[in-house]
């Protein structure tokens, strides 16, 4: 028995190698979701990020990429798959992924590995994220200027730091144009479940809320908020065919330049580990056309995210953490680590933060 | 016209040899039209999902790893569905199972010794076990339904530890995210051949359960006893057969499964505790169970075919650029003829016309879907 056992697996390793040794001198990049592609929130939209260095770079570089991989045991064979088959650069782009990208890039060390959204670096496993809460903060300013009963509904998934930066900032945003904002809160629990985020804008809309807003990926919220004649946010993508009269703007992720980038540092034998923060200014946070709003908004909301563009960060001073204590000083700005690891919100947040 | 099941007087042992055989043969034909349909070339789609996933020594021990839980959680299930009792929360088990094993390296992450993960093992069954046994006390004690009743404590444990992860448990290291502090070396299951790959004693767990189980089931009066009680709960009676005590003793052997399963995961695989410990481990092996038609050996052989398709699910996605959907579709499609072709063993189809009124059929003989296992 072990014996054959033995036999099956040399010639399979045999056969394999005869396979493995044909592959083209293309850098093949891949990529794992933890959503499907066709979420058309947050992997979609880095999906289109793969799809637009395949443009760019044409025939240098192969694409592969596995969707719908859950951040549990699944992910660390996600990642080994893609190493074994001959992946040069692999980015990772959940959170849940961090520690089996760790392992994974542990035992291939020529093998480059990108994670969004992580902490977690090494020789070759680098960091990437985008500073969402910016345009969250712009967001922010908008609803309180365009709802009518000074409420809005925040649907959220897990309380990560990530997270609670953009509750957060969203907030900060609203208190600049009505300090008496207020804000309700529902978690869900989940990146993507059209269902839940559906229920949770209904609940949320009929405890007063006229504006809705999510951390989620589906389209769910801002369909519910079309169908009711409100308005809400969409997130990650352009979600303007699904709410044409309810988006007001999205908050949307622009990976394809990052990824240009990174995979022509490789295909150079520039490619350094890196750890990086993208914002507004770098073209990796965009808010979609500002839509189904007066004038005056739309202007407010463009001065906001210039000012940002060129260099102000939302979290300035002076602000006041939930329980009334001072956060930051007039004029002081929240620095990156603790911004990455926020676990607490401002004044005014109706919720008590998940601890 | 409407059709109707109607149980063979007798199965033909030819066609449940064949059976399984036949169910791959239509799974091929329609898999074909499927990918046909799809502008892919059958023959490579064939071969990436049935052939890739076993032709790399690596791939073979994914196929170990992702087999492991499946079978150990089947194996179990085996028994209760023999018993006529209907454990469908082996989900939670299995949390349960991970999370009291878990206990040791995160509340004492300075223990170190060989006594580590033998005791985690022993916790992760004794957590999987007493948490089986709630469904098992309110039907011996109530007649609840174990159905509704283990379902829903797979949500309470899934909600429990996501609460740990964020609450108590949560690494005070990890910037506020939601896992727990790695465990120590001594904590981790060991790989069987680190050298080739990845996967870890869990595969040997599984293998022994299933040899124990199918001699228990086949060569011991306990398994004589599950089966008596679980074709006919008065015979067992007239024979002497406790029904509450066979209620605990499935469950509690089923629970204790499973949550060997869910530690040695933990243990082996995730390296510490995070919301999300299974991809529907729990779940999936009921289909398990069913597919190795309730044999532990069986139930061996269906873990690693359930397994390969979760693999050469992936590998078609890598290789050929076909949605995870279309995987999916794919292993429906399998599930279902494999498991058509097992009832058409048991059951004929008649076509009862409107005009020629039929008489209404023995209800002796007469089945339907749901009591076909």
């Amino acid at each position: 028995m072990k014996k054959l056992l033995i036999a099956m697996m040399t010639t399979a390793a045999a056969l394999s190698m005869a396979v493995t040794a044909e592959a083209a001198d293309k850098l093949k990049a891949c990529w794992v979701y933890v959503g499907p592609i066709g979420d058309f929130g947050y992997s979609y939209q880095h999906d289109q990020g793969r799809l637009h260095a395949e443009k760019e770079l044409g025939d240098k570089i192969e694409t592969a990429y596995l969707e719908n991989v859950s951040e549990g045991p699944d992910a660390d064979r996600a990642f080994e798959r893609l190493a074994r088959e001959g992946c040069k650069i692999i980015f990772g782009t959940s959170f849940g992924f961090m520690d089996p990208m760790v392992k994974v890039a542990k035992k291939f060390p020529d093998i480059k590995f990108e994670h969004a959204t992580g902490y977690k670096t090494s020789e070759n496993l680098g960091v990437y994220n985008a500073r969402f809460y910016e345009g969250r903060y712009v967001m922010g300013q908008i609803a309180a200027k365009m709802s009518k009963t000074g409420v809005a509904g925040y649907i959220v998934s897990f309380p990560i730091p990530e997270v609670v930066m953009g509750i957060d900032a969203f907030m900060l945003g609203a208190q600049s144009v009505n300090p008496d904002f207020k804000l309700k809160i529902v978690w869900v629990n989940s990146w993507f479940d059209p269902g839940k985020e559906a229920d949770a804008a209904k609940a949320l809309f009929d405890q007063g809320a006229d504006i809705i807003t999510q951390h989620t990926d589906s389209t769910a919220a801002l369909q519910v908020a079309e169908e009711r004649g409100l308005k809400g946010f969409g997130q990650s993508s352009d979600m303007i065919k699904f709410a044409p009269n309810a988006q007001l703007t999205s908050n949307t992720d622009n990976w394809g330049p990052y990824y240009v980038e990174r995979l022509k540092a490789v295909l150079d034998g520039t490619w350094k580990t890196d750890n990086v923060w993208l914002g507004i200014k770098d073209g990796a946070v965009e808010l979609s056309p500002f839509t189904n709003m007066p004038d005056d908004v739309k202007a407010m909301a463009e001065a906001t995210k210039k000012k940002i563009a060129d260099g102000w960060n939302p979290f300035t001073g002076p602000v006041f953490k939930q329980d009334g204590s001072q956060w930051l000083k007039d004029g002081e700005v929240a620095d990156d680590g603790t911004l990455l690891g926020l676990n607490f919100y401002v004044k005014g947040v109706d919720d008590k933060l998940p601890q | 016209m409407r059709l109707e099941l109607v149980k063979r007087p007798q199965r033909s042992a030819l066609f449940s040899a064949l059976s399984p055989f036949i169910a791959f043969a239509l799974t091929l034909i329609a898999g074909a039209i499927l990918f046909a349909l799809l502008g892919i070339d059958p023959v490579s789609a064939f071969y990436t999902y049935f052939i890739s996933p076993i032709s790399e020594v690596w791939q073979l021990h994914e196929l170990a790893i992702k087999a492991a839980p499946l079978i150990l959680i089947a194996v179990g299930l085996s028994v209760c569905y023999r018993a006529n009792i209907w454990n469908i929360g082996a989900e939670g088990q299995f949390t349960l199972g991970a999370i009291v094993g878990s206990m040791v390296p995160v509340l004492y992450p300075e223990l170190e010794g060989p006594i580590v993960l033998p005791l985690m093992l022993l916790m992760g069954m004794i957590g999987g076990g007493l948490y089986a046994a709630i469904p098992a006390y309110l039907k011996a004690r109530f007649n609840t339904n174990e159905i509704l009743t283990s379902l829903m404590l797979v949500y309470v444990s899934q909600l429990f530890l996501d609460w740990l992860v964020r609450g108590p448990w949560r690494d005070p290291q990890g910037h506020g995210f939601p896992q727990t502090v790695q465990f120590n070396d001594s904590a981790i299951l060991p790989e069987l051949m680190p050298a080739s790959g990845r996967a870890n004693w869990g595969f040997v767990f599984a293998l022994v359960a299933a040899v124990v189980v199918w001699i228990m089931m086949s060569r011991m009066l306990k398994g004589f006893e599950v089966r008596v009680l679980g074709s006919s709960p008065r015979a067992g009676r007239f024979a002497g057969f406790g029904l509450n005590r066979m209620i605990f003793f499935a469950f509690i052997l089923s629970g204790a499964l499973a949550g060997l399963a869910g530690i040695s995961v933990v243990s082996g695989e995730i390296n510490q505790l995070k919301p999300v410990i299974s991809p529907g481990y729990g779940f999936a092996a009921i289909i398990v169970a069913f597919l190795g038609r309730l044999n532990p050996l069986g139930i061996v052989a269906a873990g690693l075919v359930l397994a390969l398709t979760y693999l050469g699910g992936e590998a078609a996605q890598t290789a050929l650029g076909v949605s995870d959907k279309v995987a999916r579709v794919f292993q429906g499609m399998l599930l279902f003829f494999v498991l058509g072709c097992d009832t058409l063993i048991h059951y004929r189809i008649r076509l009862v016309g409107l005009r020629a009124k039929a008489p209404a059929p023995d209800p002796a003989t007469a089945g339907k879907l749901g009591e076909a296992h």
